[in-house]
């Protein structure tokens, strides 16, 4: 009953929160709002425990039977192993701390219920989307993360642009979705269950299903896609940034877009046969990588900053996946999940002591005037940089080195790329910091006036989720997944160069924090120089190559002329009004005609009643 | 013969209503119709042995009664608004 009650507690607090929260008060939405996300934590907790106690064994619950179809039935059933296990204790984890975080900043909202019923909402999805055994549980959670989502972008509708925000990320997502269930359908049809264990069973099986591996694997990752922010499908999450920062921290960040990470690691058994497919995410996880990465560096919106980054860190967790070492991929989410969501908060609290400012042209100098905001986000970046011994050098580390070495496709190309992408995200997060905290103030007087560090709430979490970014490296997940997802073998003539990459890696960390010292430090007067030297292609980086124009001219209007001409004026206006009106106008005619005969002379009443007597009587006789 | 003398009076009523302007004309006329159906009614009673034509007669007499104590008046009121009797004078209320 402990996995139910883990995804029913948050649901429970959606339900109490949106339909009580605006009458019983804040508090009554802080106690509701943070403490059940926590019981939560603490059932999570205990069910790992559990699982440690019985050496991995998968605990499975099954809660009903949703339909019986033939000789098929569709439970709601959970499955707690250890892959689940890991993500469960992140989402609940991150997500209560940044529950947490969300009662300081949030405070002075007037829809304070409303987001934490929101946020609730989206815990209850997440944690069915971890936690089922059966694909359709995992896409009910699936399409539930994108609902929350959804709603939580436009979380301030009243500005158009918020909500068109939401309506991107949801219509971009459902794209994702369209491959995503064709390939559930493929894999119904071929294995007669859509249980992921029996799947991957199947697939590892020596009779294995007739159905291409590879075939089902593109489409679920084109699901992924579609939810982890890869190209082409990238360009709604930096738009997401229009939500409050705790969203883009929990949902655009920690949680939910590492489901497509997730989902390709629990149905690691179709990509392990799946050598094309699995090319395929290697390669476009690295194509995001450098895109995301590139962009980032000239970016001046904080949040839109790490919303790129985000994207790129995806894209490398995608390439772990498609060298076939998916306990990494998860172990990139775990780290991931805590630096950048400290750095995310760590935006929101410079963004709440600059009363709402995000463009870092306007910061500068924070250093000294919130010193706690100022130390969590340097160490945060430092881990997401790969600075060594933080979180985020283990995790990088392992992905490079599988890049380059792994048996399942890795290549000198691969890490080439990779690393590339590493150096620019040390760079331009070391930008960020210089921009915002460190140099002179560029702010106007009266902002620098209201500059102030952050409610305890906030600050508490941040040195929270920055100490986990400084020792998450130590947790050794590859090796506690090791059961269940094994790490591909490397070839033996490959094992000496692992030291040698291991310095390059750190050799790339801090070239990246070198760079963005010597361009940045000193007033940013050589990266200016460069900017005015590179005038197109900063033009292109800071459009972000017009992915979205492109998409608009290619999609966007003929869509819309269609609409426009076909649909409107041929199909609505032609075609269904003029039948319409047509037949209207006739029975107006007609009736029209009848009601002369109406003109009150008795005489001619009289008349045609005889006259329809005398018809009636002659058809009735018409035999006789 | 009786029968003749039925459809002769049915005949007359209906042309006199058809063709006649005066309302209490057409009126009187109306009742000559139902007094032609009396008429075959009772003819057909008696050729027939049965009783039930000599029934449906006393159910038109009550009918006939009642149908000219509301007529008469609804003509009175419709005289004292307009002075005259000619159906053609009322043809504006759309009867």
């Amino acid at each position: 009953m402990v996995l139910t009650l883990i995804v029913l507690l948050p649901l429970a607090g959606f339900f109490a929160n949106g339909l009580l929260g605006d009458r019983l008060g804040k508090p009554f939405v802080t106690v509701v709002g943070c403490g059940l996300p926590i019981i939560a934590f603490v059932l999570a907790i205990k069910s790992f425990l559990v699982l440690l106690a019985g050496g991995g064994t998968p605990i499975v619950e099954t809660v009903f039977t949703w339909a019986r179809i033939g000789g098929q039935s569709f439970d709601i059933a959970f499955w707690f192993d250890r892959l689940s296990a890991v993500m469960v204790l992140i989402v609940t984890g991150v997500g209560s701390l940044i529950h947490i975080y969300s009662t300081g900043y949030m405070k002075q909202d007037k829809s304070y219920a409303r987001f934490f019923a929101y946020l609730n909402l989206f815990l209850f999805f997440m944690l069915l989307l971890v936690l089922g055994r059966s694909l359709l549980v995992l896409f009910v959670g699936w399409e539930g993360v994108g609902l929350a989502s959804y709603l939580l972008i436009g979380f301030w509708f009243e500005e158009a642009d918020n909500a068109r925000a939401g309506k991107k990320a949801f219509i971009t997502n459902r794209i994702g979705d369209a491959g995503f269930l064709l390939g559930m359908f493929l894999l119904f049809w071929a294995t007669g269950t859509l249980d992921m264990d029996r799947i991957n069973a199947a697939f590892m099986s020596p009779k294995a299903p007739v159905v291409s591996a590879s075939l089902v694997g593109i489409l679920l990752f084109i699901g992924a896609t579609g939810k982890s922010a890869q190209i082409p499908l990238h360009v709604w999450l930096p738009d997401a940034m229009a939500g409050p920062t705790p969203v883009s921290a929990l949902i655009h960040a920690a949680t939910m877009v590492t489901a497509g990470v997730y989902l390709v690691a629990r149905m690691s058994g179709i990509y392990m046969h799946a050598e094309g497919a699995s090319q395929v995410v290697a390669v476009i996880g690295v194509a995001t990588a450098l895109f995301a990465a590139t962009i980032a560096v000239v970016q001046t919106d904080i949040k839109k900053v790490l919303a790129y980054s985000t994207i790129s860190q995806l894209g490398l967790m995608f390439v772990a996946l498609g060298v076939g070492a998916y306990s990494v991929a998860i172990f990139h989410v775990t780290t991931h999940a805590f630096f950048k969501a400290c750095l995310f908060l760590g935006a929101g609290s410079v963004i709440h002591a600059l009363s709402g400012e995000q463009d870092v042209r306007k910061m500068g100098g924070l250093a000294r005037k919130i010193p706690v905001t100022f130390v969590t986000f340097v160490v945060a970046t430092a881990a997401i940089a790969g600075i060594p011994p933080l979180a985020g050098f283990f995790s990088k580390d392992e992905i490079l080195w599988f890049a380059f070495a792994s048996e399942r496709g890795g290549s000198l190309l691969l890490w080439a790329v990779a690393s590339f992408a590493a150096l620019l995200t040390s760079f331009y997060m070391f930008r960020l910091v210089w921009l915002t905290f460190l140099g002179k103030s560029r702010m106007t007087p009266e902002v620098e006036h209201h500059v102030h560090e952050s409610p305890k709430s906030m600050t508490g979490v941040l040195a929270v989720l920055a100490a986990l970014s400084a020792v998450g490296g130590f947790l050794s997940l590859p090796h506690f997944l090791e059961p269940m997802l094994p790490l591909p073998a490397v070839p033996e003539h490959l094992h000496p160069l692992e030291t040698p990459l291991l310095i390059g890696s750190i050799v790339i960390a801090f070239a990246g924090l070198a760079g963005a010292a010597w361009f940045f430090g000193n007033g940013a007067v050589r990266a200016e120089r460069m900017r005015q030297r590179f005038a197109g292609l900063h033009r292109v980086l800071a459009g972000k190559y017009f992915v979205d124009e492109l998409y608009e001219r290619l999609l966007g209007m003929p869509l819309c002329w269609i609409s426009e001409h076909v649909f409107l004026r041929t199909g609505d206006r032609m075609l269904f009004d003029g039948t319409l009106h047509g037949l209207a106008g006739l029975a107006r005619r007609t009736a029209g005609a009848f009601s002369r005969v109406q003109s009150g002379n008795l005489h001619l009443y009289a008349l045609l009643v005889v006259a329809g007597i005398v018809a009636g009587l002659a058809w009735s006789f018409r035999f006789v | 013969m009786l029968l003749l003398v039925a459809m002769a009076l049915f005949a007359l009523g209906l042309i006199g209503v058809i063709v006649r302007r005066n309302l209490l004309v057409m009126l009187m006329c109306m009742e000559l119709m139902l007094n032609g159906v009396n008429l075959s009614l009772v003819t057909f009673a008696q050729q027939t042995g049965t009783t039930a034509g000599a029934v449906l007669v006393f159910l038109i007499f009550v009918v006939a009664a009642a149908e000219i104590a509301i007529a008469i008046p609804i003509v009175l009121v419709l005289v004292r608004q307009r002075r005259t009797l000619d159906a053609d004078a009322y043809t504006d209320l759309h009867g």
